[in-house]
């Protein structure tokens, strides 16, 4: 199993859920998150003080599938999110050693 | 000779039958003339108390929700509530003090600075009007509508020094200055033999329609006492330490405009011509200066903010309050204009530069906007507007410069001068006695943790776990 942690665009999340429904993934979780990589924040000015806003709302999507389905969502999140500007975001890949399912105590890719 | 005679009395009978028939008639009209007078001066004094009424409400309004709302989404959202509940404090302590004695001190007659104990616990303040005020509203409407000026002119203040004071040591200063420097102010501006009063024949006559001597520059000069006395913020100014919801100051500026009319055509006393004028220059001047400030933005940083628009509205609003009244509209446009840039350099410039913390820049807007204001109140007053200055033979004399009284500009410097100096030396005093006593800041620990937690033991925005 892998842990699929994709920080995106906040305006490409619902491309990217309807990406991977297609794709048959059935269950995610979105944080509304907020950070920076190589893209620069903005500037905001109250009252003539300017503040640099370095964090930036961003999306964060968290998904563990089976992992034959791992390439297929990767791609299926790439080219939903990509705009080719910076600030895109960046996806993260982590084995997971065991799943459970509350209800009935599945466990493995079952419990997916 | 007989015939004459009796010619004669019958003429005499004749006439003192119809003299005495015109004498019965003539006293029935001149009765009921009297009570047709009666009935117009009621229906007068009806038509002017419901404006007071209506104005008395507005004002409030002006504090709770107005100013609570536009200081509240100023702070950051730790400070929400310890900050909205600053100005709704002042709703019930300084009412409180206005009916014990706070009404009697600033308009009892007494002498030039400061009014008497005659109306202690409102003694005689009752149906009745009080001629050298209000001659046609009861003078119970008169006190209640001064009351909502005692009430917003603190709770300015409390936008200084946002964040950071004990509210302990804000409800024993704010006790404390309306006493020694509100009453004192309102009486020699608008009371009754008062120092500054042009009404009333005071020795420097200061126009000063609504409050821009008595209301916003000592609100604002002691605003900027408090920010220096106080310090700075922990963290000011290396931290960001953003508006945490400047739709709230939104909402809260538009019920200041619409108070506003309230607070200055309010002040005409009365729901005549003067009341309209006073209306319409408000209006103008919010409008000028929401160009002005907003304007200066967009020269300056390439972009109007909303927070900058509604500073600016208030900015005129401030600046027009001593005008609105002996101003004509195009005056009106331009003090608001002339006060929304000001203003906005005050704040956005001069504050950065000297350094100081007026957190919610109650200095920047009403101690700056209050004087410059104030002193062109000299400059535009129209005798044609409100022919307030009169010789003996009750002929009207020149009220302003441009009409060429060089005088009042002197005059409104008098006038400023002292609210300064009233404002600046009275809340030092205040502030070394709170200090020395209760203590004014709270601890660093509150601090961080935020005053709506450290000083009520509640939070503004309480997240649940829906269930």
């Amino acid at each position: 199993m892998t842990k699929i942690e994709a920080v995106i665009q906040t305006s490409k999340l619902e491309a990217v859920k309807m990406a991977l429904h297609e794709i048959g993934v059935e269950g995610m979780t979105v944080f509304e998150a907020r950070g920076h990589g190589r893209q620069k924040g903005h500037t905001e000015v109250y009252r003539g003080r300017e503040y640099t806003v370095d964090l930036i709302p961003k999306i964060k999507l968290e998904l563990v599938v089976a992992d034959d389905l791992t390439e297929k969502v990767v791609q299926a999140i790439t080219s939903a999110a990509r705009t080719g500007k910076i600030g895109d975001g960046k996806i993260f890949l982590s084995r997971i050693d065991q799943a459970i399912r509350i209800r009935n105590d599945e466990r493995g890719e079952r419990a997916l | 000779m007989r015939k004459c005679l009796v010619t004669c009395f019958a003429i005499f009978l004749l006439l003192f039958v119809a003299l005495s028939l015109s004498a019965q008639t003539s006293k029935a009209d001149s009765d009921r003339i009297a009570k047709l007078e009666q009935q117009v001066a009621d229906a007068k004094g009806s038509a002017d108390n419901s404006w007071m009424l209506t104005s008395s409400g507005l004002v409030l309004m002006m504090t709770g929700p107005g100013l609570a709302l536009f200081y509240g989404g100023l702070v950051r959202k730790k400070n929400v509530l310890a900050t909205m509940m600053q100005s709704f404090a002042m709703m019930a302590l300084i009412t409180v003090l206005w009916a014990l004695f706070g009404y009697s001190l600033s308009f009892g007659a007494g002498n030039g600075f400061v009014g008497d104990f005659h109306h202690l616990f409102l003694n005689g303040v009752g149906s009745q009007p009080d001629p050298d005020y209000s001659p046609t509203i009861p003078q119970q409407t008169f006190m209640v509508y001064q009351l909502m000026f005692a009430i917003i002119t603190p709770a300015l203040i409390t936008g200084a020094f946002a964040e950071r004071m004990k509210f302990s040591a804000m409800v024993i200063f704010m006790v404390l200055w309306s006493v020694v420097v509100y009453d004192p102010m309102a009486h020699m501006v608008w009371g009754k033999g008062g120092l500054l009063n042009a009404a009333l024949g005071g020795r420097f006559p200061t126009l000063d329609f609504a409050g821009g001597t008595v209301v916003h520059v000592t609100s604002g000069v002691s605003a900027l006492v408090c920010a220096i006395y106080l310090g700075r913020r922990l963290g000011y100014p290396r931290e960001a330490m953003l508006p945490h919801s400047v739709v709230l100051s939104f909402v809260g500026a538009c019920l200041l405009w619409v108070g506003w009319f309230g607070f200055n055509a309010g002040s005409a006393l009365a729901a005549g011509s003067l009341a309209t004028s006073a209306f319409v220059a408000t209006h103008f001047a919010a409008a000028a200066a929401v160009v002005g400030w907003a304007g200066a933005e967009w020269v300056r940083n390439g972009k109007p903010s909303a927070l900058g628009a509604i500073s600016g509205a208030v900015a005129g609003l401030v600046a027009i309050t001593p005008a609105a009244g002996f101003v004509n509209p195009m005056a009106a446009l331009f003090i608001g204009l002339a006060a929304g840039v000001f203003c906005y350099l005050m704040v956005a410039k001069v504050k950065a530069r000297l350094g100081y913390d007026d957190s919610l820049d109650a200095f920047g807007v009403h101690g700056a906007g209050g004087t410059l204001g104030a002193l062109l109140t000299g400059v535009f007053a129209s005798s044609a507007v409100n022919p307030i200055f009169k010789d003996a033979q009750r002929n009207v004399l020149a009220s302003g410069l441009i009409e060429g009284n060089t005088h009042q500009l002197l005059n409104q410097f008098v006038g400023v001068a002292i609210a300064w100096a009233l404002a600046g030396v009275g809340t030092l005093i205040i502030l070394k006695i709170v200090d020395a006593t209760v203590g004014l800041r709270v601890s660093e620990e509150h601090e961080i943790q935020g005053l709506d937690l450290s000083q009520h033991g509640e939070e503004g925005y309480y997240w649940e776990v829906s269930t």
